[in-house]
């Protein structure tokens, strides 16, 4: 066991092999939410004005917040792989969990903004909505589809990042051999560019 | 030859019983996973056609009611499709050949291997439950369109989870080869020294990653409106089903060349083999396959000429599907031309492969009759279409499929089987596809739609004619299957390579050693350079 360990002599162990594996299930990730995309600029062009009204419905200065706290994670967990390969572990733990801090303070804004939606009688299948116009139940079914995909990866991502947090802990992950935590932040990078097409999409139309 | 070590079937990890197997990591073991599975969904989908086929014997009902006749249609497309032919090729004889041929000791990513396995088996069973659950198996199709699928009362939601987890399953093993292709190359191997299953693969592993999941959130739409009913796609209620129709395809149309490439690939390897000659057109032969995949992706509308599309897009996507027919006709050139004046060695896997060639010809031709406007607006949702995709999926890729079986058994499982038999299973395999296939190409032009429980008396002799070669065709899998399971028993013992081939899959010991290679081989020469 303790020879795997060693990068210098487990055969198998492929950097560059494993970053590629990230980036095509990244490819993939992207398509996923683009049938989506697809499927809301459509709709958006055919009720475009219904669209633009139940965005200013949505919570701005929590989308906003979310934004911040999404951006800032993705340049900790950045950060975080600095640090480990100037081989400073201390530092490199500390940045991982503020990401995940962050990752938690998203999904609790979320919950809010979700709560606070659904009080209102406002969710798809809801009595409000089946008499509101067409454009309204399509956008909010496409909002709560496609922020809940996206919460989805954020739980997937922070678990993703416990896992790797744990793996630094224990040296499994060091100076010379942090292609996992690389993997994470991309992965990481990955939901954070996701939102940024979502919070003007839904937050910010006109 | 030097002295045998423990190959891949002696050597356990220390495990016992079925974990042997089902904890393996070993590309090899994982391959015989998905192949002992696969079969068993296969000869079940494949007993459902011949009752299909049975129940259309005459007009009226024969054995079935029209609802078990709409199930039985739907669940024969979806595991022929999902748990056959999609996974078929590159999941099996992908596995299991693909890092051999190009000198690696296993898969990029073993384990995630396994993985796959696994969320294949979940999709499959889920899909299987559908039988016994709530109002039970699906009656849409195995294209769900939109809206009947948002309205039927039987199990679409389960139906369609099945869809999206074999799909995940796809994509991972697409991921897989991908990054086994860059980056576990033997020393000397470039990219055009690679045998051509390896580039085929290639390609299909780019589909499968970059369509699959298209089809996957369209699925997941399906089922959020199923639960909350918005109208996404259900125009009663504001949607719209051609966007359902647009983003399905977007999917299913390059899954078509998921399914058809690596049989393409098993083709290509089998061909130079029994001529004993390099094959002719290597690198049109490889780029081709790029073309075919990339082409691929911007030819769904053909799937809709006749749902209601612009006069403009309609011409684009007839344009574009002619394209795909020039990729694809090369290949054929290319096959046949390395068979001239080769020295041809007729053995059962060169017979699968000429079948191939022969019923990918109909299907190729055929296709190309659907992809015309005119001509499309006449058989489209006829038995033309239903005749055309089974003589490319059936006729085309599981001929393969039978031919990489015989090919590479001596390989898999150290024994030779049984070759008149096997030639014998060949003969009703092929006559029994043609007899089965040919009159549906016929019914369609007469007029007879696809997917009917009953028709005219009119189109009663050709449907009689189709039924009898469901019967012949069974036949065939009887003999093939019997022969096959026979050979693996008590087969003779194989020899190392048995057909002289010159890729590095025969280079190994037979069966391999885990891990493939004693040491690492260097690559000097191309794969094919058979010299007479």
């Amino acid at each position: 066991m303790e020879a795997k360990l060693n990068p210098h002599i487990d055969p198998h162990r492929d950097d560059e092999g494993s970053k590629l594996g990230m980036w095509l299930f990244l490819f993939t990730e992207l398509l996923l939410f683009g049938g989506l995309f697809l499927v809301y600029s459509i709709y958006r062009m055919q009720n475009s004005e219904v669209f633009a009204h139940c965005g200013k419905g949505l919570n701005l200065t929590i989308g906003t917040i979310n934004t911040i706290i999404l951006l800032t994670s993705s340049l900790t967990v950045a950060m975080s792989i600095t640090a480990i390969k100037k081989k400073n572990k201390k530092l490199s733990m500390v940045l991982l969990f503020i990401t995940l801090l962050s990752a938690l303070a998203f999904l609790v804004n979320k919950y809010f903004e979700w709560a606070h939606k659904i009080d209102l009688g406002i969710y798809p299948g809801s009595e409000y909505l089946k008499t509101a116009p067409h454009g309204e139940g399509l956008f909010y079914l496409l909002y709560y589809f496609m922020t809940g995909l996206h919460a989805f990866h954020v739980i997937v991502g922070a678990v993703l990042l416990s896992v790797i947090l744990v793996f630094v802990a224990r040296e499994r992950i060091t100076h010379d051999n942090n292609q996992l935590l690389e993997n994470g932040g991309l992965y990481w990078h990955l939901v954070d560019l996701i939102w940024i097409y979502l919070f003007p999409l839904f937050y910010l139309i006109h | 030859m030097e002295t045998q070590h423990l190959n891949y079937l002696q050597e356990t990890g220390g495990r016992k019983g079925i974990f042997k197997w089902i904890l393996s990591t070993d590309h090899k073991r994982i391959a015989i996973l998905y192949l002992s599975v696969l079969s068993v969904f296969f000869l079940t989908a494949v007993l459902v056609g011949v009752l299909m086929r049975l129940e259309l014997i005459a007009p009226g009902k024969t054995i079935v009611e029209p609802d078990t006749y709409n199930r039985m249609f739907t669940l024969h497309g979806v595991i022929m499709v999902f748990i056959f032919i999609i996974p078929g090729i590159p999941a099996v004889f992908g596995n299991f050949v693909l890092p051999m041929t190009i000198g690696a000791k296993d898969v990029a990513f073993p384990r995630l291997n396994l993985f796959s396995w696994y969320l294949y088996v979940l999709g499959a069973l889920i899909a299987l439950s559908t039988l016994f659950v709530g109002k039970g198996a699906a009656d849409t199709g195995w294209t769900f369109y939109a809206p009947y699928s948002i309205r039927t009362g039987t199990n679409v939601i389960l139906a369609v989870t099945a869809a999206f987890i074999l799909g995940f399953s796809s994509i991972l093993t697409g991921l897989n080869f991908i990054v086994t292709i860059h980056r576990m190359r033997a020393p000397g191997m470039t990219w055009f020294k690679m045998p051509l299953f390896a580039w085929s693969t290639y390609a299909t592993g780019w589909i499968q990653l970059l369509a699959t999941p298209v089809v996957g959130i369209t699925l997941l739409m399906i089922i959020a409106e199923r639960l909350f009913g918005v109208g996404l796609f259900d125009p009663a209620i504001g949607g719209d089903p051609i966007l359902y129709q647009h983003l399905f395809w977007i999917y299913s149309h390059p899954a078509v060349y998921i399914m058809i490439l690596p049989a393409m690939g098993v083709v290509s390897e089998i061909i130079p083999v029994f001529s004993r000659r390099r094959i002719y057109g290597y690198k049109a032969i490889a780029f081709s396959s790029l073309g075919i995949a990339f082409i691929g992706y911007f030819v769904w509308g053909h799937h809709m000429f006749v749902s209601g599309m612009s006069e403009t897009a309609r011409i684009v996507f007839s344009l574009l599907t002619f394209l795909v027919a020039i990729p694809s006709a090369i290949k054929v050139f290319n096959w046949v031309s390395t068979m001239y004046k080769g020295s041809i060695d007729v053995r059962t896997p060169l017979l699968f492969a000429l079948g191939f060639i022969f019923n990918f010809l109909i299907g190729g031709l055929t296709g190309l009759v659907c992809s015309a406007l005119v001509t499309d607006v006449h058989i489209h949702d006829t038995y033309f279409v239903v005749g055309h995709f089974h003589y490319v999926m059936l006729g085309g890729t599981a001929f393969a499929f039978f031919g990489a079986m015989y090919y590479w058994m001596p390989k898999i499982w150290g024994r030779m089987y049984n070759e008149k038999v096997a030639n014998i299973g060949f003969a009703f395999i092929f006559v029994g596809a043609n007899v089965l296939y040919f009159p549906m190409l016929i019914l369609g032009i007469q007029g007879m739609p696809r997917r009917y429980y009953d028709y005219l008396d009119e189109f009663h002799f050709w449907n009689v004619v189709s039924t009898v070669g469901s019967w012949i065709l069974l036949i065939g899998f009887i003999i093939m299957v019997s022969n096959i399971i026979s050979a693996i028993k008590s087969g003779k013992k194989a020899e190392s390579n048995p057909w002289r081939s010159l890729t590095l899959d025969w280079q190994t010991q037979t069966p391999p050693i885990l891990e493939n290679f004693e040491e690492i081989p260097t690559v000097t020469e191309a794969p094919y350079e058979y010299k007479n």
